[in-house]
């Protein structure tokens, strides 16, 4: 990667880094708030995810302070090229960042609801399914610290390892609901939250390809995306 | 260096391999650019880079200069404007000047515009005379705020009025190309904000250069941004495509204020 110089303007340097740390917290947050979601879920912690639902207001917190921070910086450093893409990124990526945090609160949610989880067999999936997603939110994150377009990239191709599980999961619960049909509640709440870690991972996705934009200038291909899924059991559920 | 889809066609001028001393100091290093006619182009550069240098030689205002020497090929319309049987004076009158700090004649407002249509016998009678004066401050975006008072001294006005009259007198002449150095140094917000607006509405009359230490202002007014450092030209593109994703390192420390 270039050596990036410093600005002229020392004050704009320390403004850049206020927001890139603010962003870097707000991921972190994002991240530990779907992991902990999933861990409440797993184990029935009610506590857990009511701090989770709490913890969701310190990221919406955040996406405010990043937003005042950028439209403040465009405003009086008016910052052109790369620190321009960088500023409309981190507007962009913070709002997605907040709706990660959103999906994580609403799985949390559903831990209350649902009282008999442990015994579906699609949980250990979900499991699964949930780290590569936090790992793809984290990578994403990274790549925006790192200025890092490949880490970028990559993150997208592997999104569909994301959209492999969805798929999977959504047959295997409906198989489990035609089989064990006093379940059908728990697993209309489990649907629900593998399409929650399914919107997570595009919103990864979303980051990934901001983040390309701002380290080249150019808008990511799709070749280089990888193959979006066909998801035709996505479709059915959405609608 | 250049950014795809460039391509100017037909471009008003043409530089080729322009080289320019100072004595024995290099300016400008072997500079090729091509300055569309329907196009507002603007010249970047830290203070020293060499774009008022080049901006001159493009109506041979560093003729005036007695140790300036330019080499290499300037075209406009095709015609080698170095070439011996270039007359310089009409040459001067095809592409204009405006400078930095207002320079109104210490005549009236109407001699100020009328001076050039005269001497260059573009106006037959007073009422030809009349018209272009009238139709040049109106270009200018002058004519309302001078018009009952034609007879007073070019240098009673505000910097920002003296500023447009120089357009007008510049224009008045009917040129073919415009080149504006740092127009707007001396002015203030408003007077700037007039002046920008009155290049947006010249442009397509006449081919427009600017030279410009603001770059909002050239990111502004201009379709084409030269950037110019150390006397060579780094990089010239749209100006869309310079701002936001400049190609060259060096444009991009200069334009994100990271020049060292």
């Amino acid at each position: 990667m270039a050596v990036v110089n410093d600005h002229t303007v020392k004050a704009f340097d320390e403004d850049l880094n206020r927001l890139r740390g603010l962003i870097s917290e707000m991921g972190g947050r994002a991240e530990q708030a779907l992991l902990q979601a999933m861990t409440a879920l797993h184990k029935g912690d009610l506590d857990l995810a009511a701090q989770v639902v709490r913890d969701d207001k310190k990221i919406d917190a955040l996406e405010s302070e990043v937003e005042q921070l950028a439209v403040q910086t465009i405003a009086l450093r008016a910052p052109m090229a790369d620190d321009l893409r960088e500023m409309i990124a981190a507007l962009k990526i913070v709002s997605v960042v907040e709706r990660i945090g959103d999906y994580a609160k609403n799985i949390a949610k559903r831990v209350a609801l649902m009282d008999q989880t442990r015994s579906i067999e699609a949980i250990p999936l979900l499991m699964s399914m949930s780290s590569i997603v936090a790992e793809l939110i984290h990578d994403a994150l990274d790549s925006f610290a790192a200025r890092d377009a490949e880490l970028a990239v990559r993150v997208t191709v592997r999104d569909k390892n994301v959209d492999d599980f969805y798929n999977s999961i959504f047959r295997t619960l409906v198989t489990f609901m035609m089989e064990n049909p006093k379940y059908i509640s728990e697993s209309a709440h489990l649907l629900f939250v593998a399409k929650n870690l399914e919107r997570m991972g595009d919103h990864a996705t979303n980051i990934a390809e901001m983040v390309y934009y701002v380290v080249t200038g150019e808008h990511m291909e799709e070749r280089e995306r990888g193959e979006q899924p066909e998801d035709g059991a996505a479709e059915q559920e959405q609608g | 260096m250049t950014h795809e889809d460039l391509t100017i066609i037909d471009p008003k001028m043409r530089a080729q391999g322009v080289d320019v001393f100072y004595g024995d100091k290099q300016a400008i290093n072997n500079v090729s650019i091509d300055v569309g006619t329907d196009l507002v182009t603007a010249f970047i550069g830290p203070s020293g880079c060499g774009k008022s240098t080049f901006l001159r030689s493009l109506n041979r205002m560093n003729d005036t200069v007695a140790s300036a020497k330019v080499t290499g090929r300037i075209e406009l319309d095709g015609e080698d404007i170095y070439a011996p049987s270039m007359d310089v004076v009409q040459l001067r009158a095809r592409v204009g000047m405006v400078f930095q700090k207002p320079n109104p004649f210490p005549k009236s407002i109407y001699d100020n515009v009328g001076y050039g249509p005269r001497i260059h016998g573009l106006a037959p009678s007073k009422a030809d005379l009349d018209v272009i004066v009238e139709r040049a401050l109106v270009r200018a975006g002058l004519w309302d705020e001078v018009k009952d008072r034609l007879l007073e001294s070019g240098t009673a006005l505000s910097g920002g009025q003296q500023q447009r009259l120089c357009i007008a007198r510049a224009i008045a002449v009917d040129p073919e190309v415009i080149l504006m150095d740092e127009p707007c140094s001396a002015l203030d917000p408003i007077a700037t904000a007039k002046i920008e607006e009155l290049i947006h509405e010249l442009r397509g009359k006449f081919a427009i250069v600017i030279v410009t230490h603001n770059m909002q202002q050239a990111a502004r007014v201009s379709q084409r941004t030269a950037f110019f450092h150390l006397g060579t030209l780094v990089e010239y593109g749209k100006t869309t495509d310079i701002f936001t994703n400049p190609k060259q390192e060096r444009t991009k420390d200069y334009i994100t204020g990271r020049y060292g």
